[in-house]
């Protein structure tokens, strides 16, 4: 099991510094720079900037620089908010990110996993119509369309909850976010849910277990549902690439102050060193939950450390 | 003699999105106590949803009806906690694929015990003091040790011998075994097929073997159903039949099956044709478009199962008094 | 669920003997019975058509300003059926261009990547060995990396071009097509009658034409169908936080970021172009399931 989850470790290291390459040259090799906007500079500041950002050295140097701030967590000066390294602006956005993303992934699995289960448990019945319906219904609206329409009932029509801001963290601001980020994962984890149990249901050593005398609700639980789990445990990993994606939109249009709104606001601004940054951060965040991911999945499944050997 | 499992007038269907399948079509028959009967049929004759019928195995799309007793009590319609009190308990069933019938996720040991605490509310300990005992007697070599292993480090044969020690936990009345060795090698059909015969020797048990396989049958049963199309043909003791084939489909399974007395330069006789559509079965009997005896009259209703003597029924019109 | 003893497979046997049609008018038989794809066809097929003759079926242009109309609401006298927007410019015309974009967009995205998807996966599945292990290693690099922020990334370097949405999108959408084309790749290679066809001196390029790509076609032709509505909703949002098309052309994403900013006084703005998009990732989503249960029977 160590072995394994070393091994994984290897394949995740070299990845990280793969993105953090491509990411640096495409950025240099970029047409235009990013204070080209600020017209009229006069020759000395502009190259006092250029030092400040070590962009007057020769680009090997640069990558260099890079990559060991980056080995440090230091991904430079923000371009735009001079005072600001993109590490002050990433932990600023920290706390309202992760609350935001922790309880949407949550949610997903809980209900995604109840819906699916239950769906499956019922194939065929209104009931299973309704929730795929409801699934299909979560899976095509995409969340920056959910987001102002779930605003537009809750907080404009009903006045129950406030339409946007981050409230000083008040829970009742954070619940059409959660929800708008949450659905569309609870959908999928239910349609993947619904799929597999169907799938597990119809396994012989599930009509193994019938054919024993046990009880439904063993055969259910302890017979069908681990094996039906396999897959969404193995989405577990896009999931959260898809949280995180969504939360850049969901915090734009909620104006939160996480993570993801320095980065589009980043990239309206062409701050490189931000957009770079969050989209290490982001990657590195994907990669180790991937890798999380993957053990729970050996734990799950026996077979996978036999055959990894 | 009482008999442990009576089935009457039996009728399965499928539905499909392409129409009703009629699996198991008006099947007749009983297991006697501490008998062992051979139930024979090309795969799609029905064979093992006969059985899947009587203990609620059916997949979601089937539908029983007729009745299958055992001991008297009725099993079709009857509520999943009773049923379940005969299944696993009364009824020990294994299946054809040892491979996929072991959940691949728990280890041997919590399968065979949630059997025992289950039926007979034991101690997890004594479960599992009883599930090494019951490995050690169908033979499994090292025992302890494949107690506390997953399936999949297991052989196919150890599977299967799993499985078989997992149906007599509860010391059933009755075992099913469908298509016990079909997915094993060779050599260790051989040895599952010994294993059966040990065990109807030492158990009180009546044992029902599912198979394709003539010779299997002549090895182990008593007495002998030959299934085609969803319908019981044929029935008798394994000497009548085997001796005595009434029912031109038993004849032709018999005269396709290699003999070691045979002379070498014989050429092995094959039934022609195919089995028909269970969707569209013919309106009179199923196997006359193969038959080489067949008649008009076998296209107008299908035969009835006749008995000719004793115990001994053929469903053929050509044995029957015009 | 290939053991014979399941009831199922017996099912499907039994079935499956009824008649030797051919796998293509039985699929599409299956497809035609599936009431949500038909439909979802013939909507986005009006939407396909609506797209197309944009241009003619409203008086308005796409970037004509009605200074006296500003954030008018539905007017049928003025032929504002959708209303006017935040510029006083017709709504219902900004929204067919909205599906011009984002139609084309999926278009040629997927096209885009089902290229590189199926010449990568067929060069990994037939090299084997090796090439292959190592064409298969980079697609798993790859599908770790949060692909979203990599289209933004391109966006924010190349500028905000529609055709760099094509080839971002195209870019970094072939990599599940890449694994498919691969994996029926190795299964047909092997196939009995792939070498059945060899043993029996029909050419190689005749075996591609003829077995292969027919056999393959099924799945691709399924991922296809879902890679088009993922590839919409990615322009979409990209457009949707200003990343995307620029003014004065517009996208759907565009549009929705609009009206929501707009929804408590201009609820209009925000939906239809919702309406439009949504209904349009319905379509999709459900032509997709109904094309993989047509093809595919055992998934069900």
């Amino acid at each position: 099991m160590l072995a394994y989850a070393l091994r994984r470790l290897l394949v995740a290291v070299p990845t990280l510094f793969i993105i953090v390459t491509i990411a640096f040259f495409m950025i240099r090799i970029a047409p235009g720079g990013p204070f080209d906007r600020e017209r009229a500079i006069p020759p000395e500041i502009e190259k006092n900037i250029l030092a400040a950002y070590d962009l007057d050295l020769p680009l090997w140097q640069q990558y260099l620089k890079y990559v060991g701030g980056v080995l440090q967590g230091d991904f430079g000066p923000s371009y735009k908010y001079r005072d600001f390294t993109v590490l002050d602006l990433i932990a600023s956005g920290l706390p309202a990110s992760l609350q935001l993303g922790g309880i949407a992934i949550v949610l997903a699995v809980l209900f995604g996993i109840t819906a699916g289960t239950f769906a499956a448990l019922s194939q065929n019945s209104r009931y299973d119509y309704l929730i795929m319906a409801g699934a299909m219904t979560g899976i095509a609206i995409p969340n920056f369309v959910m987001a102002p329409l779930l605003t537009l009932v809750f907080g404009v029509y009903l006045s129950l909850l406030p339409v946007a801001g981050w409230g000083d963290g008040a829970l009742a601001n954070k619940i059409l976010p959660v929800i708008a980020l949450a659905l569309p994962q609870i959908a999928y984890i239910a349609r993947l849910t619904r799929g597999s149990m169907i799938e597990t249901l119809s396994q012989n050593y599930v009509r193994t277990a019938r054919a024993k005398g046990l009880r439904e609700r063993i055969v259910i639980v302890r017979h069908a549902l681990r094996g039906a789990l396999l897959p969404v445990v193995s989405y577990l990993g896009p999931a959260t690439a898809q949280i995180i994606t969504g939360s850049v939109v969901i915090e734009t249009i909620f104006d939160f102050p996480g993570i993801g709104r320095h980065f589009v606001q980043g990239a309206l601004n062409r701050d490189y060193t931000v957009v770079m940054g969050v989209m290490i951060f982001y990657a590195t965040l994907i990669i180790l939950f991937n890798l999380l991911v993957d053990l729970a999945y050996a734990l799950l499944d026996p077979k996978v450390k036999y055959e990894q050997r | 003699m009482a008999s442990v499992l009576t089935v009457n007038a039996l009728n399965t269907r499928f539905s499909t999105p392409e129409g009703a399948v009629s699996a198991v079509n008006d099947v007749t028959f009983s297991v006697d106590a501490r008998e062992s009967v051979g139930v024979v049929g090309e795969s799609g004759s029905g064979k093992s949803q006969v059985f899947m019928s009587a203990l609620g195995l059916l997949a979601k799309n089937g539908q029983a009806h007729g009745s299958v007793q055992y001991a008297g009590d009725e099993m079709l319609g009857m509520p999943e906690t009773q049923l379940n009190r005969i299944r696993g308990v009364h009824i020990g069933m294994i299946f054809q694929d040892p491979m996929t019938s072991l959940n691949p996720y728990l280890r041997v040991v919590r399968q065979m015990t949630e059997v025992l605490v289950e039926h007979k509310g034991s101690t997890e300990q004594d479960a599992r003091a009883k599930s090494l005992q019951a490995l050690e007697s169908v033979g499994i070599p090292d025992p302890a040790k494949r107690l506390d292993q997953y399936p999949y480090e297991l052989s196919g044969g150890m599977r299967q011998r799993v499985m078989i020690a997992m149906a007599l936990l509860c010391e059933p009345q009755l075992l099913i075994a469908d298509e016990p060795t079909t997915a094993l090698d060779v050599t260790v059909q051989a040895q599952i097929l010994e294993l059966l015969a040990d065990l109807k020797r030492h158990h009180d048990m009546a044992i029902v073997l599912i198979t394709h396989d003539l010779g299997v049958v002549a090895g182990l049963c008593d007495r002998v159903l030959v299934m085609y199309a969803g319908r019981i043909v044929e029935q008798g003791t394994v000497r009548d039949v085997f001796y005595d084939p009434r029912h031109p489909y038993t004849l032709g399974l018999l005269e396709s099956m290699p003999r070691v007395d045979a002379a070498g330069d014989e050429a092995l006789a094959t039934i022609q044709g195919q089995p028909p559509n269970l969707q569209r079965l013919p309106r009179g009997c199923a196997f006359s478009e193969r038959c080489p005896l067949a008649w008009e009259r076998c296209d107008e209703a299908p035969p009835p199962l006749r008995e000719l003597a004793s115990g001994r029924y053929s469903a053929c019109y050509r044995d029957a008094p015009r | 669920m290939a053991n014979a003893g399941n009831t199922t497979g017996l099912v499907l046997d039994a079935a499956g003997m009824v008649q030797g049609r051919s796998l293509w008018a039985d699929a599409r038989r299956r497809l035609m019975r599936n009431k949500a794809a038909v439909a979802s066809m013939i909507i986005l097929s009006v939407i396909a058509l609506l797209a197309v003759f944009a241009p003619w079926l409203s008086p308005h242009a796409y970037d004509e300003v009605y200074w006296e109309r500003i954030q008018a609401p539905p007017d049928f006298a003025a032929a504002h059926w959708f209303g006017t927007d935040g510029n006083g410019r017709d709504m219902f015309v900004r929204t067919l261009y909205g599906a011009r974009v984002s139609l084309m967009v999926g278009i040629l995205a997927t096209t885009v990547s089902l290229l590189i998807g199926v010449t990568w996966g067929a060069v990994a599945g037939f090299a084997g060995g090796r090439t292959d292990n190592l064409m298969m290693r980079f697609v798993d690099i790859m599908y770790s990396l949060p692909f979203m922020f990599f289209v933004i990334l391109l966006m924010v370097i190349f500028g905000r071009n529609i055709f760099m949405i094509f080839i971002a999108l195209g870019a970094v959408e072939w990599l599940t097509m890449a694994r498919i084309v691969r994996g029926q790749t190795l299964s047909i290679k092997h196939k009995e009658f792939i070498e059945a066809a060899h043993a029996s001196g029909v050419s190689g390029a005749r075996i591609v034409t003829r077995h292969i790509i027919p056999n393959a076609l099924g799945p691709v032709i399924v991922y296809v169908t879902l890679t088009v509505p993922q590839v919409i909703l990615v322009e979409s949002f990209i457009s949707f936080l200003g990343l995307g098309v620029q003014e004065p052309l517009t996208s759907w994403g565009v549009l929705i970021s609009e009206g929501a900013r707009q929804m408590e006084t201009a609820p209009w703005m925000l939906v239809f172009p919702a309406t439009f998009l949504a209904a349009t990732l319905f379509c999709l989503n459900f032509i997709g399931d109904g094309l993989r249960d047509a093809l595919d029977p055992h998934d069900r």
